[in-house]
């Protein structure tokens, strides 16, 4: 326990992940509307377009850094809101411990779809 | 003296301010008053009391009416009348306010329904438990620290002569947060306090940077006593500290400057 508490991050540390990562999300969620629009709506959501999507190295980097930045920044989102529900010891470590888990399990299965969709994982 | 007397009468006739005066404008309204014993187990409810008002009749001054001439039994906390004390604050028609300093007149509602501070343990009717208040307060060290005061070799010109001179700048970087006066009203205004019970509230933030902003302060760890999970980090913003602050204290301004320093956005403390 002690060697974990070594390992913890200052709440300021925390928070300042969790607004780079906010406004980084900002940034990668409009490139990726504006890649909707460069086609025809519709058409963009079309299997072959999304499969090709996928095989773009370019855009598969995007959608994995969608990914990472919007999982850390929800997740933290929604640690602080657990946060406030009660004032105990192990409430504040189960919900820091079971979103950081939350948060490794969504960002691997993410990632091992963009992989196979990529074609890399074939 | 019988002269004296009757020209102090007449004069206060002419400004319209005898109340022995019959033709006297005297209003009449209605105090709800919370009413409740912790002590002793008792149900709460509200007492209806009918009182006299003038134009400048505060809420405070009606409740110590109500307490000596309708019923002694009310629980009410005050000393100052000035609001200076902070110790007379409750909620008045849903918003938390000095009574001492909280006019009826501009209340302008017929009924006045006065109720216990919000996010304080209530004690008796509008008396309220100010204990953990207090601690939040305490626990961020509230006074100057700088050892330079003990010692007796010579650091600098100013604090070889104990005394730390301030250029007008460097007040005005915490003037306005010096003004607290304690009253807890933003405590009881604050969301986040009415959730988090070890969250330190809005005071205790913008006292942490009324010292921190202080150029005679050296205490640069009091910043780490509220970088935890329930510290700093937890305000909304809501704002609404600084809307009742009846001394003009802006803590949620105190809040997001401490902030920027965390964030190492600002280095510089700025005049507020
Ligand atoms: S900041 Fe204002 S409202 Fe809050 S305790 Fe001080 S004087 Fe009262
Ligand atoms: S009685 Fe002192 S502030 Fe109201």
């Amino acid at each position: 326990m002690n060697g974990i508490s070594k390992l913890a991050l200052k709440e300021s540390q925390i928070m300042k992940i969790h607004y780079i990562t906010g406004i980084l999300a900002l940034f990668v969620v409009a490139v990726h509307i504006l890649m909707r629009l460069v086609v025809p709506y519709s058409s963009s959501l079309e299997y072959a377009h999304v499969i090709a999507n996928y095989h773009n190295i370019f855009y598969a980097i995007l959608l994995e850094s969608i990914l990472v930045l919007i999982s850390i920044h929800g997740f933290n989102g929604v640690r602080v809101i657990l946060l406030e529900l009660r004032q105990s010891k192990i409430w504040e470590n189960s919900v820091t411990i079971t979103t950081i888990i939350a948060m490794i399990v969504l960002v691997s299965y993410g990632t091992r779809t963009i992989i196979l969709a990529n074609g890399l994982g074939l | 003296m019988r002269e004296l007397d009757n020209m102090t009468v007449k004069s206060d006739k002419k400004a319209g301010c005898d109340p022995r005066d019959d033709s006297f404008d005297l209003k009449k309204t209605t105090l709800r008053v919370f009413r409740t014993n912790t002590a002793q187990g008792k149900d709460s409810h509200f007492d209806s009391l009918v009182v006299p008002v003038q134009r400048w009749t505060t809420v405070l001054d009606s409740l110590l009416y109500a307490k000596s001439y309708l019923d002694s039994s009310i629980g009410i906390r005050y000393s100052c009348r000035m609001a200076s004390c902070g110790s007379c604050g409750m909620k008045i028609n849903g918003i938390p306010r000095l009574a001492c300093y909280t006019k009826i007149s501009e209340l302008e509602d017929p009924v006045v329904v006065c109720e216990p501070l919000p996010n304080f343990p209530v004690i008796r009717d509008l008396v309220t438990d100010f204990t953990q208040f207090f601690n939040h307060h305490k626990s961020i060290n509230p006074y100057i620290q700088n050892l330079n005061y003990d010692k007796t070799e010579k650091i600098d010109e100013v604090s070889s002569s104990h005394s730390h001179r301030q250029s007008r700048e460097e007040v005005d970087k915490y003037l306005q947060f010096s003004y607290c006066i304690k009253c807890g009203l933003c405590y009881s205004a604050c969301p986040t306090v009415a959730t988090d019970t070890k969250f330190p509230g809005p005071q205790a933030l913008a006292q942490l940077y009324r010292y921190y902003a202080d150029s005679r302060d050296a205490g640069k760890n009091r910043l780490n006593i509220v970088d935890d999970r329930h510290g700093l980090w937890r305000c909304h913003f809501a704002g609404s500290c600084s809307k009742v602050c009846p001394k003009g204290v802006d803590p949620a301004l105190g809040i997001q400057l401490l902030r920027s320093y965390m964030l190492g956005i600002s280095k510089d403390k700025r005049n507020v």
